[in-house]
């Protein structure tokens, strides 16, 4: 089950990328007779073999409930989902392991914080402050709970670049601004925000700051100590993990001043039919049977992400990033879209009188998996006043040959389209 | 009796057989959408459109002469060369035809990706629409007949 990778990679001569790309079996398939060139990593992330592995061997030899059972292989079980939870933690250099709750995901971990957030504290009139980039994931729990309690949905504006102006959020800071969620890497134009500035200028009016980690995660270093955020969400399948598993980290703090989000087993210390005990951090916020092989291979994946070195994945996707974008500059009716001073891993692009449908279905006919469409960014679509965008996102596991095949394809593509 | 509709859609399956690779058959498509008459502005209203994820479709459909006519638009180039080969099989038909007809051309021809029910380009929910306009359409025409009869 254990990569060759050694840990950590202190010189990338230690293991070449393609040693890396190897264990990733999926890069190893054909689409349309072509072998795969997978650009969609904003969607979702590959598995490594490692993950693979686990999950098989978590069927074949780990299987039982957790938190209940006396036998043995419960405990195993429930002992591998807590040293899981606290990887979770050290990956995210939280001080306490009660701050982290397992979720579905992203989205989950959202609605739960808006949920539990505005249940507690929102009243008629507050406000709740996102940014003009931000994912649907990141808008509608806001709106739901905004528009429950009467609240006022604030938006800091963006540029034509595709930065959050700085001038106006310090503008629309105020103290009736309740809460704040941010995103840390914008999915459909790659921005990387500057999350710890505004973070402590949201917290001089005493406003918490939820973080939307789902990009950010698997490129960039997390250290929720050091961004001082209040939550910090991710998905276990955009960092190389198993789907339908997802983190939410929570200052100890916050995570006890909110209610419950589900009633159910798990979450309880002691139930009668007059009053429910509820159980402490971080189980409070877990009812039900949790998503427990995905809780445990989540180890694996970030095991993984940490051998590499988050800084060596970051140093790798800019260079994958800055060649692609260089390429792509020299083809003719090309427009990009998101061209912050300050991007990761994405490049979000339209070729001028096409469709982005049109690009998406001939560059999968030549295996080459992108994504078209407004990436769940409606409202940014509408900023740019375009139906959507092509977007081409890398990996690590990404490699110069995928860059040229791109390349290769897309020329193709747009001649077959434009007829030149 | 077989449905008329089926030997058009046998046509176009045996046209297809003569490309061997994506990129003719794909060129053949994208020539067809070029070619789509355009659609007229005022029938792109909202009640025409079928939004997709990914592309839009405009659909007007009216009866003419006891036949169905169809007429419609995408923003995209590649959708809007299915629909003509949609169209190509099923306008100036009778209504009972098309409410009826299997659509088994699409998957001879190796499009049935571009079906899928998440409606990704809006094509699913035409042909969708095309029956349900043909099945209204065809109860207008019993409709009038009956009137012409009283």
């Amino acid at each position: 089950m254990e990569t060759l990778i050694p840990n950590p990679i202190q010189n990338l001569n230690q293991v070449s990328w393609e040693d890396i790309r190897n264990e990733f079996p999926i890069l190893r398939t054909l689409v349309h007779g072509n072998p795969l060139v997978y650009l969609d990593n904003a969607a979702s992330s590959q598995k490594p073999q490692a993950v693979i592995d686990a999950i098989s061997h978590y069927y074949s030899y780990e299987n039982a409930n957790i938190h209940r059972g006396v036998h043995s292989l419960s405990a195993e079980a429930t002992l591998a989902f807590e040293k899981s939870r606290e990887l979770v933690r050290e990956y995210l250099n939280a001080q306490k392991t009660e701050e982290i709750i397992f979720t579905k995901g992203t989205t989950e971990s959202i609605n739960l914080v808006a949920t539990c957030f505005g249940k507690a504290f929102l009243k008629k009139g507050d406000k709740i402050m996102i940014s003009a980039m931000e994912h649907h994931s990141n808008i509608v729990p806001w709106q739901m709970i905004a528009e429950e309690k009467e609240a006022e949905l604030v938006i800091i504006p963006m540029n034509e670049k595709g930065e959050i102006i700085q001038e106006e959020f310090d503008r629309l800071l105020s103290p009736a601004v309740k809460i704040m969620a941010i995103t840390h890497l914008s999915n459909s134009l790659g921005t990387i925000n500057p999350v710890k500035e505004m973070i402590k200028k949201a917290h001089s009016f005493q406003i918490p700051v939820l973080v939307d980690g789902a990009q950010s995660a698997s490129h960039l270093e997390i250290d929720v100590l050091d961004l001082d955020c209040d939550f910090f969400v991710f998905s276990g399948h955009k960092t190389v993990g198993p789907t339908g598993i997802g983190v939410l980290y929570g200052k100890e703090a916050w995570l006890e001043k909110l209610p419950p989000y589900q009633g159910g087993g798990e979450m309880i210390k002691s139930v009668s039919f007059k009053k429910t005990i509820y159980n402490d951090l971080p189980f409070k916020f877990e009812a039900g049977t949790p998503h427990i092989e995905g809780g445990i291979c989540l180890w694996n994946a970030l095991d993984f992400l940490k051998k590499i070195g988050l800084k060596n994945i970051k140093e790798r996707e800019d260079e994958l990033l800055s060649e692609a974008r260089k390429r792509i500059l020299e083809l003719d009716f090309i427009r990009l879209i998101g061209t912050a001073d300050h991007k990761s891993s994405i490049l979000s692009f339209l070729v001028e009188g096409v469709h982005p449908y049109d690009i998406g279905v001939l560059m999968d006919q030549q295996g080459i998996a992108l994504r078209t469409g407004h990436h769940c960014t409606e409202p940014v679509m509408e900023f740019f006043k375009i139906p959507g965008t092509v977007r081409a996102s890398f990996s690590f596991y990404n490699n110069f040959e995928d860059i040229d095949r791109f390349i290769l394809g897309l020329k193709r593509s747009i001649k077959m389209l434009l007829g030149s | 009796m077989t449905n008329p509709i089926n030997l058009i859609q046998d046509q176009l399956i045996e046209e297809f057989e003569i490309f061997d690779n994506w990129m003719d058959k794909y060129e053949y498509i994208i020539d067809q959408g070029k070619e789509l008459p355009v659609l007229e502005e005022k029938y792109k209203r909202p009640e025409n459109l079928i939004k997709g994820c990914q592309s839009q479709v405009w659909l007007h459909s009216e009866l003419r002469e006891g036949l169905v006519e169809l007429n419609a638009d995408s923003d995209a180039i590649i959708t809007k060369g299915l629909i003509a080969l949609i169209i190509r099989v099923l306008n100036h038909q009778n209504p009972k035809d098309i409410s009826e007809v299997e659509l088994y051309m699409t998957s001879r021809i190796g499009l049935n990706e571009h079906l899928s029910p998440s409606r990704s380009n809006g094509l699913n929910s035409m042909i969708k629409q095309i029956k349900l306009d043909a099945l209204a359409l065809q109860a207008t025409q019993i409709g009038n007949l009956k009137s012409n009869l009283i």
